[in-house]
Formats: structure tokens, sequence, C-alpha cells
């Protein structure tokens, strides 16, 4: 059965290395639904965030084969209830939805949203959560007549409290290097 | 080997350049052997290698895909890391067959490449290709050097990974500014690589979980991989095989990790492989796998492949557990160290009804195929008695080299290998053309030993400009030609599948007498068999290059077969046994 999985691909920053990771999943003809990538908190090392839709099976086995990847410290597998994931999205309105009495600014307010910015021909509004949100808040902007849209990947964070650091010298313990 | 260079510390060297970098570098491995070609990329550390001459001996191939597959089977010889030199652009492009073959079954080889200046990446400057995108899928790393200073690191890296855990092809590719700049040298080996995590640790738990199955199993057999030769597990199998009884049977590329002549040893797995244990596989109530991937040639139909069976799966990849076939205990590790503590734990036992199972239908196989091959009525040679003749006249640590196609499955079925041989083949690739550069690279690293190469009409042509650089180092290989005038191979699957329509496949080849002859390589064509045993005599002679043509029987099939996408346990002995 085919379910969505999280991937936390914990890597050096080297060039190429994403080229490497994709490389991973377009060779078993996987589809990529989003991807971020960001340093971590530890210097030097990044973090993709990478979701696939497929089942469990493979989705184990090409973790395992972007772990083999130099450069890929680790790599997390999580289910949808084994993480807290946000996405970050900007819509840009003609300024004239300002004035246009349903108040813009009560829709931001009830949908948790944000006005970023207003300059002299549009306004900029931001919102973070999980993609049926922020489609919500897309379906109700659009009789002002959206400019622009643009959503990001997720960004997601597992739920146990073990923190990287201790996953890696867990995994570095694991093997011998001679 | 003319110079032996002993083992270096830290080197340091003020004000050198790139180029002289690499070439120190690559002394401070102990290489002693590159295969390469130069070009204007490449140019300065070929310029830096001219005052290297006593330290390290270089081979012009004819071809760049000559150079890595002389690389790769010198590097099964020696268990050193081949050494490939090669210009930018299309030198480099004429190395990913070898990167690709050498990536799938495992084989160490480190291939530096020259690159455009580093101000005209990525502007198509003349023979730019984007080497690094090109060989990454089929590389265990891969660089590009664009600074001097990046060069002793990156090389002590590339010795690393290149031979260490499962070992793989690395490319690096140098900038041609890079190698002309100068800079402090200081080398220092690496013996550690962060996000490299080479020897897993054994899980003890899984460990004895394997023993437990292995002692109450009633019916479980060995399938031997390229693992135990690359670990050095040898005789580890055989401890452990002597101990429980148990029947092995091996891979193509796990030949000659066990004795042939084992009285437990029931000869090659998958499409080719032997009668036995593929119809036993299928009975089989354990699978013990140790380093081997399942390769599709080895299990035919996965949904009905070992269906009886629990699976331990033994291998210092994790990646390839569960990959094609489930395991019911996983024993992540180098092959040596875990049959190493398996052994205490196993009981001491005889599976005499099992094993006489196999021998029965071992005694069917030579009945059914093997005697008629190897003791053939028919006017024609055929390839099996060819290769059971030589076997039978090469010495006992003889290298022998196969091509791709039927000659390479007869040469895996019939020549009698033990664990003194060396066999070389390309297994997960199936390269036509690694034959004839393979032998050389062979003959490279073992100059006193006897290399044997079979090879076909059609692989023989693919890298046949190869004959040419072992006629210049007076190689000591003997090639033998198994003339089908046929692309034998997919022919066969014409003529079983294909209503023998036989697209494409007859070869109407050149004189390759005239051809050794213009290479000044002594040979001798043989057609008759009364001809076969001087011809034969004069071969093994002296310490020559000898080119035999053997033709043989030109619609000859390897059998026993798997048929493409049946089940190994569907194997047959012979095309009546086809089902329509
Ligand atoms: C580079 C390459 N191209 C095509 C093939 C497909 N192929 C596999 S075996 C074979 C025939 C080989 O013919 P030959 O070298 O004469 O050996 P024979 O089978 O006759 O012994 C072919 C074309 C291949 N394995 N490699
Ligand atoms: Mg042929």
């Amino acid at each position: 059965m085919e379910k969505l999985f999280t991937l936390l691909i914990v890597t050096e920053n080297n060039i190429g290395l994403l080229n490497h990771v994709t490389v991973v999943f377009t060779r078993r003809h996987m589809n990529i639904r989003s991807i971020t990538a960001s340093e971590s908190k530890i210097k030097d090392i990044y973090t993709y965030t990478i979701v696939i839709k497929n089942t469990r099976e493979l989705t184990d086995i090409v973790a395992k084969q972007l772990e083999k990847i130099i450069g890929v410290f680790k790599v997390f597998v999580y289910e949808e209830d084994e993480i807290i994931y946000q996405e970050l999205a900007l819509y840009k309105l003609p300024i004239s939805a300002i004035n246009e009495g349903v108040g813009i600014e009560k829709i931001v307010r009830e949908h948790n949203a944000r006005i970023l910015s207003i300059e002299k021909e549009y306004i900029l509004i931001e919102k973070t959560g999980h993609k049926k949100e922020t489609q919500a808040l897309l379906e109700t902007l659009e009789p002002f007549g959206i400019l622009q849209f643009i959503r990001s990947g997720r960004v997601a964070m597992a739920k146990p409290m073990k923190p990287l650091e201790e996953h890696l010298a867990e995994k570095e313990n694991a093997y011998e290097y001679i | 080997m003319t110079t032996t260079v002993k083992e270096k510390k830290a080197v340091k060297l003020d004000n050198i350049t790139g180029s002289e970098a690499v070439i120190r570098s690559l002394i401070n491995e102990n290489v002693e052997t590159i295969f390469g070609y130069p070009g204007g990329a490449i140019m300065p550390i070929y310029d830096a290698l001219y005052d290297f001459d006593k330290e390290l001996k270089h081979i012009l191939t004819r071809h760049e895909q000559g150079a890595i597959h002389a690389a790769e089977a010198y590097a099964k010889v020696s268990g050193k890391p081949g050494i490939v030199f090669a210009t930018s652009g299309p030198g480099a492009t004429n190395l990913i067959t070898g990167l690709a073959n050498a990536m799938v079954d495992s084989t160490p080889v480190i291939c530096i490449t020259g690159q455009v200046h580093s101000h005209l990446l990525g502007f198509d400057a003349f023979q730019e290709t984007d080497v690094v995108g090109i060989s990454m899928p089929v590389t265990k790393w891969n660089f590009q050097v664009t600074k001097a200073s990046e060069i002793p690191e990156v090389l002590a890296k590339a010795f690393y990974l290149a031979k260490n855990g499962r070992p793989g092809p690395v490319l690096i590719d140098i900038t041609k500014d890079a190698q002309l700049e100068n800079f402090d040298f200081l080398y220092q080996k690496v013996n550690k690589v962060p996000t490299f995590y080479p020897y897993p640790k054994i899980n003890n738990d899984a460990l004895l979980k394997a023993a437990e199955l292995i002692n109450s199993a009633k019916k479980p057999m060995v399938l031997a991989g390229q693992g135990i030769k690359i670990s050095g597990a040898e005789e580890e199998l055989k401890t452990f095989i002597n101990k429980t009884g148990i029947p092995v049977a091996s891979t193509l590329l796990g030949l000659t990790s066990f004795s042939s002549d084992h009285p437990l040893y029931f000869g090659m797995l998958g499409m080719h492989g032997s009668y036995a244990p593929n119809i036993k596989s299928n009975e089989a109530d354990l699978i013990i796998a140790v380093g081997m991937r399942f390769d599709d040639r080895v299990t035919g139909d996965t949904s009905r492949y070992i269906k009886n069976a629990k699976v331990i799966h033994i291998d210092i990849d994790a990646s390839e557990i569960d990959k094609n076939i489930k395991t019911d205990a996983a024993v992540i590790g180098d092959a040596k160290k875990v049959l190493e503590k398996l052994i205490p734990e196993v009981n001491q036992k005889k599976h005499e009804q099992w094993v006489n199972e196999f021998n029965e239908l071992k005694k069917e196989e030579y009945d059914k195929v093997i005697k008629i091959d190897i003791l053939p009525n028919t006017e024609k040679f055929r390839p099996a008695e060819i290769i059971h003749t030589i076997s039978g006249k090469c010495k006992e640590n003889a290298v022998v080299v196969t091509d791709v196609g039927q000659h390479q499955m007869m040469a895996a079925r019939y020549y009698s290998l033990n664990t003194k041989n060396i066999f070389i083949t390309s297994g997960g690739l199936g390269t036509m053309g690694f034959g004839l550069p393979a032998s050389f690279g062979a003959s490279m690293a073992a100059p006193d030993k006897q290399v044997v190469l079979f090879v076909g009409d059609g692989g023989l042509q693919m890298t046949i400009q190869e004959l040419d650089t072992i006629r210049r180092n007076n190689s000591n290989i003997k090639i033998v030609l198994l003339n089908n005038s046929y692309l034998g191979m997919v022919r066969q699957w014409q003529e079983l599948f294909n209503e023998k329509r036989y697209s494409f496949t007859d070869m109407d080849n050149p004189d390759f007498i005239k051809i050794a002859e213009a290479y000044s390589i002594k040979s001798s064509r043989v057609t008759k068999r009364e001809e076969l045993d001087s011809a034969i005599e004069q071969m093994f002679a002296d310490n020559n290059p000898f080119f035999l043509e053997v033709v043989v029987e030109r619609e000859d099939n390897v059998f026993p077969m798997v048929p493409g996408g049946a089940a190994v346990s569907d194997i047959i002995l012979a095309k009546n046994d086809l089902k329509k």
C-alpha cells in the first residue's frame, strides 16, 4: 500500500550531492513530491526533507541506498504521524483587494496568516501550515484576483526527543573503519 | 613487477605542481602500474609522469575502455586498486562502460581524468564534458579538483574509499589549472572518511538467530558469492561447510570461493548454472546467502524463488538486505568476520539424505548434458570440450578470464576451478569486450602466472585493438577464441524463443589468424579434433602470448538453462524440455 513518507536526509555540504540523492529516486521512477534543503544546527551539516508517496518496502530500500552515498550521514524515514511538519505559502494580491470591503484583514486573521507587506500596487500575504490550510486560504483569496502564489516544500521534525548528535554518534559506533 | 615500492610515511614537499602531486600521491599509495591514454587536458600529469619511469610503470593501451578493463582485472588479481589515466571529454566518456562494470562487480578502480581549465567549466570548451555528472551513478565516489591543494587529500580519500567496505570505482577529475598550480605538498593516508561506514560491527542477536536457523534446518543450502573472495573468507567457508555438512553452490562471481572438487559443491547458480542447485533452491528449508546479492540471473522469477525456505543473508552492504529477497536473519558484516563468529555457534552435522538428492541430480546433469558436451560425438568441436581439455592442461593457479556470451557460461561450467584459481569475468554488467583487456590487466598484476582467456568472435572484436598492448608487453596470455561466427548467446535465445529468426547475429568474420599475425602474436587455427592436442601443446610451450582460434560448432547451445522469467526449478536440460 502506498503512503506518504517524509525522509530526513542528513548530509555534508557538498557540490553535486543533491543530484546524487535525487538520482536514487529517479532511477526507480519515484516522484519527489517536495524537497527542501537547509543547514542544520550543526555547522556544515545539512538536512534535505523529501516527501514521496510509495510503499514502506520500497521506501526502506531507497533509504538504505541513500545512506550509501558518500556525503550522506543518515536517513530517517517517517510516516505522517511520526512528525510535525509545516509548509510556507506566499500570496500576492492586487492592492485593490484591500478596498473591496469584504475585509481582507479579517480573512487573514481567521486563517492565522499575516500580511507581510503592502506596496503601492500589491499586498503580500504569508501563511504557514499544512497543505490543506494554505490551500483553503488560496481558495478564499481567489475572488480578489491572485497575482502570484507559491508554496514551499515541507520541513519536518520527528516527535522523539533524541538529538541529531546522538543519532550520528550511535551510527558512528556501529561500524569499524580500517 | 620490476620495482617494488616500500611503504612510505607522510611525505612533505614544498612548491611542487599539482601534477607532480598526483604522481607522488600514487607512489605513496604503493601504486606500481597505471593504465592510461594521454590527451590535452591531462598533459601536465603525463609530463610529470615522464620523470618517474623508475617508480611507476605506465601502460599505454589502445583505447581508454581497454585501460579501465585492464585496471579492473589488475585490481582483482593484485588486491590493490587499479589506476587509470584519461583525458577530458572523449577520453573520460570512454571510461564509462568500465566504471559501470566495476561498480556492479564491486571492483576497486581509481580513474584520474584531466579536465579543462576551471574558468572554462560550463562554457562548452573544447573537450569539456561533465564527467562528474555522467559518472555519478556508476562510481562509488567522484570528485572534481579545481585547486592543487586539494589533490593529496582527495587522492588519499579515493584510495580509502575504493578499497574499503564494499569496493568500487572512484573517479577524480582534475582541471588543467589545478594540475599546473604550485603548492606545498603533504601526503597523509586516510583511514576514515566522514559519512562512509565501511565495516558494520556484527550484531550478535542476528548472528545467534542465524546459528539457530542453521542448527534446526533439515534442507539447508549455501549460496556463495564474490563477497567471500573480497573478504578472503575461502578458508572460513570451507570450515563452515565441513562442519555443517551443507551443500554449496556459487554465483558466477563467487566461483573459486569454494573448490569445485569438494563433495559438497554443486556448481553455479542461476540461468546457466547447474541442475541440482537450481532445483534444490526451491526445495530447501534454509538458504544461507553469503556475500551475494540475489541478482535476477540467480533468482529467476522472484515470486517463485526459494518460497519454502527461511533466508539468512550475510553481506557487508546493508542496502542489499531485503532488496530482492526478504530475509529472516540478516547478518550485516564482512563475510570472513561473520563466518568466523558463526562457525563456533553451529553444530557438526551431516545432511546425508539431502546431499544424496543433490548428487542424483548432479548425475542426471552429467549423463544428459555434461558427458555429451565434453565428450561429443559430433564432427565439429564443441566449446565445452575445448574448455574442459584446456582446464586439464593449465596450472592449478591459472588466472582464467572470459568475455561475455556462450563461451563465458561454458568456461564457468567446464573449467574446473579451485580456490587457487582466479576467475575474472564481467558479471553484473555482462560487458562484451571486457575479456581481452582484462586478460592483459591480470597478466600485468601477475606476470608469473598463467593467464588464459576464453573469448568469442563477437566480444573479441569489441576491444581487439588491445592485442597490440599484449604484443608490446609480450604478456604471457593464452587467448582462446571460440569461434562460432555468431553472436552465440543471442543466437541461442533467437533459436529457443524467436523461432530461429537470426536477426543480426550472423558474424561473417575477418581472418583472425591474419589479425594475430599482424600483431606478431603466434597463432594457430584448429578445426579438427586430431589437431587440438598439438595446438594446445604449442600454445603452452613458452611464455609468449598465443592466439588459438578454435572453430566450433556454429549452433551449439548452453544447457542447462532457466528460461527468462521462469522459476529456477523450471530449469531445462535440453531444447526439447522447453514448454511450448
Ligand atoms: C557491449 C555488449 N553489447 C551487447 C551485448 C549482448 N550480448 C550478450 S552475449 C552476446 C553475444 C556474444 O557473442 P560472442 O562474443 O561471439 O560470444 P558467443 O556467445 O558466441 O560465445 C551479445 C551480443 C553485451 N552483453 N555487451
Ligand atoms: Mg560467437
